[in-house]
């Protein structure tokens, strides 16, 4: 199968956002003056590489042979079989080098601070897959690496500690705030605003000033091109149904995106239920969250009434974050896109049914997307077809399902 | 003319430099932040910043975030700011109040309604640190409606388009933020604030202050030499976790570190 080049999807931005960055209300740049030139000289570099031939010659050949792109869309027949609605597919990002969606966007952000001559590249991370995707790139290209991450989330995750310490990044606890993820990004915002000059923040997720959101949805639009093609080769049609989790939301935009003018298809985003949307213990903006602006841009948060950033639950490192990428709440309010929720409850046992019925171990995040998708299935005719985002492989949540159930490993 | 206006014109005229302490309101407790404040104009003060607490501080360093902290145990909203403001203003009708903080709580507040009760309680500018003027055209709007002045950030990174965009939509003052990095920091370079500062005047008449990392007297005094306004914040705000056993002597201990900046910065008035 022939890879498109990443251009299509500029052209596509082209209408939403505005050139600052707004979708609808959403979006924007709203970060501390310091950091308004750097944004500027990184949205201008984008700009001209994402259409720069070169550049993205370049960048698709990393994706084929450093993350091993594409990656299949594999029909779950038995998991189809077994909820007996719709057929499901899997988008395989968890075949990907390093085991998930992310390294699609290092790489692009990694070959873009190459050619702006930064030698130092930063990131944020919760569970550890981004940071590890980041240590990753930074090793491959022999640039200085910092990981910020909470002192909660390593004390949580010290496999992949370890994984980025082996691979020559610096892990830097952060001990302020509520020591997870949302703590991790304030810190890497300080430290780029302290060397601007030689450093290069990688934003994981499609959050933060603009050009970020765009950007990181740009380059994983790989995602949904290559499905688009490989559904329209195996079924002869497009999908009924797309499905994805949402934490910043990444995996989605990354899916969703090629798909946006396809009226016909459905799209959802499943956001992280936690113990219940009633119980307050959760992680999901988009359906319990209000309008607000953090880390850069206006977007759904969960906040307090009087606008503070509240903590966040859910049984998934990587969706336990307190906001939502900008185009998310854009396509929540324009109604292209559906959002609802999964439980913990409901996602480990998804995690349990995929692993057993396909030999296929999802990630906790991803094992969110698949609770929804049984249930989306269940009500479905077996001629519909639902693609979900298989977005990272769950050898990392052993230890967390694990011990969940009572089990030392 | 608006009270910060009206407070530089006067400082001008007797040929002295404004000396701007920041404090988080209600760090440690609430009842400290109006004693505090009334301490800091006595030893000094010709104008007042007070630190809204908000959960993310992006900008600030350990201190003021630790500050924030403090003032959140004690669930500090902005509605208690207002408050805490209206109570200093009972007593003090002259000195300048300036709240300092992010976009959120006035956000989920609404720039309107805040910007009235803002007013109501004798605020006089507003710095929002994480909102450029690009995305402020609403909110100093709003401010500008109830004669508030809107406060915008320029740094050293900050292009002559930006030193232009940011003048347009400035009013009271600009806040020259010394170096690049989060507040307190240790990096002050006075010879490239002066270089700055002498190319923003070249697109402003604003009265131009400068803030992070000043750290004493010295510092102050040098800077006081160069800009209209001096701002010290955490040099202030990093006593408060000494005096926690203690609080009700928060207020002279930091009179008097803002009565030996005050002190140092008319001496070297009087020298040149």
């Amino acid at each position: 199968m022939e890879q498109r080049p990443a251009a299509e999807a500029a052209t596509l931005s082209d209408a939403v956002p505005d050139e600052r960055g707004h979708f609808g209300p959403y979006g924007g740049r709203f970060v501390a003056e310091t950091l308004m030139r750097p944004l500027d000289e990184l949205n201008a570099a984008y700009s001209r590489y994402i259409k720069d031939p070169e550049f993205l010659a370049e960048f698709d050949s990393d994706l084929r042979h450093y993350v091993g792109r594409p990656s299949p869309l594999y029909y779950a027949e038995r998991l189809s079989d077994e909820i007996g609605g719709a057929r499901i597919y899997l988008k395989r990002e968890d075949l990907n080098h390093t085991g998930a969606h992310k390294i699609n966007n290092t790489v692009g952000q990694a070959l873009l601070a190459k050619r702006m001559g930064k030698q130092r590249v930063i990131a944020e991370t919760g569970a550890g897959q981004h940071g590890v995707a980041s240590a990753t790139v930074a090793a491959r290209f022999g640039m200085e690496c910092v990981v910020y991450m909470g002192a909660e989330d390593i004390r949580r995750q010290a496999i992949n500690v370890y994984r980025m310490r082996l691979l020559g990044a610096e892990v830097v606890p952060v001990e302020s705030g509520s020591r997870t993820l949302k703590d991790a990004l304030n810190e890497a915002l300080r430290d780029w605003v302290t060397n601007v000059d030689d450093t290069f923040y990688i934003i994981g997720t499609v959050a933060g000033p603009h050009p970020y959101p765009v950007m990181v949805r740009d380059f994983q639009a790989v995602i949904g091109r290559e499905a688009r093609l490989q559904v329209l080769e195996q079924a002869g049609r497009l999908p009924d149904a797309l499905v994805a989790c949402v934490g910043g939301g990444s995996n989605a935009i990354g899916l969703f995106y090629p798909f946006l003018q396809d009226r016909e298809v459905a799209l959802y985003g499943i956001e992280a239920g936690g113990d219940g949307l009633e119980t307050g213990r959760h992680a999901a903006p988009l359906c319990a969250g209000k309008s607000g602006v953090l880390h850069g841009n206006r977007t759904y948060l969960m906040e307090d009434k009087d606008g503070q950033i509240i903590e966040t639950h859910s049984i998934s490192a990587g969706l336990d974050y307190p906001g939502v990428g900008p185009e998310h709440a854009w396509l929540k309010d324009s109604g292209r896109a559906r959002y609802d929720t999964v439980t913990d409850t409901e996602a480990l046992a998804a995690f349990h049914h995929l692993t057993r019925t396909e030999g296929i171990m999802p990630a906790l995040e991803s094992s969110h997307a698949l609770a929804y998708t049984a249930r989306l299935a269940a009500g479905m005719d077996r001629d519909r077809i639902i693609v979900v985002n298989l977005s990272g492989r769950g050898d990392k949540d052993i230890h967390t399902v694990a011990d969940l159930e009572g089990i030392r490993v | 003319m608006s009270r910060i206006q009206a407070r530089f014109r006067e400082l001008g005229e007797r040929q002295r430099k404004a000396l701007i302490p920041y404090v988080t309101a209600g760090d440690p407790h609430p009842d400290v932040t109006v004693p505090l404040l009334h301490a800091l104009v006595d030893a000094g003060a010709d104008l007042v910043e007070i630190g809204v607490p908000f959960s993310d501080p992006m900008a600030d360093g350990p201190v003021i975030q630790a500050a924030c902290e403090r003032a959140l145990v004690h669930h500090v909203s902005l509605h208690d700011v207002l408050d805490m403001v209206r109570e200093f203003r009972s007593t003090d009708t002259t000195t300048p109040v300036i709240l300092m903080g992010y976009l959120n709580p006035i956000e989920v507040w609404g720039y309107e309604g805040f910007s009235r009760s803002a007013a109501e309680a004798g605020v006089d500018g507003v710095l929002t640190v994480d909102m450029p003027p690009e995305e402020a055209a609403e909110l100093t709007h709003a401010l500008h409606a109830r004669s508030l002045d809107a406060i915008f950030l320029l740094a050293p990174t900050s292009s002559q388009e930006r030193m232009r965009t940011v003048s347009q939509s400035a009013s009271g003052f600009i806040y020259y933020v010394s170096f690049k990095g989060v507040t307190g920091a240790n990096r002050l370079d006075v010879d490239s604030v002066a270089d700055k500062l002498a190319e923003i005047r070249g697109f402003t008449d604003l009265p131009l202050g400068v803030g992070f990392g000043i750290r004493d007297p010295e510092s102050a005094a040098q800077i006081a030499r160069i800009a209209d306004a001096v701002v010290v914040g955490s040099a202030l705000v990093s006593k408060v976790p000494g005096l926690l056993d203690k609080p009700e002597t928060i207020p002279a201990e930091l009179a008097a570190t803002v009565s030996a900046m005050r002190a140092a910065m008319d001496a070297q008035a009087v020298v040149t």
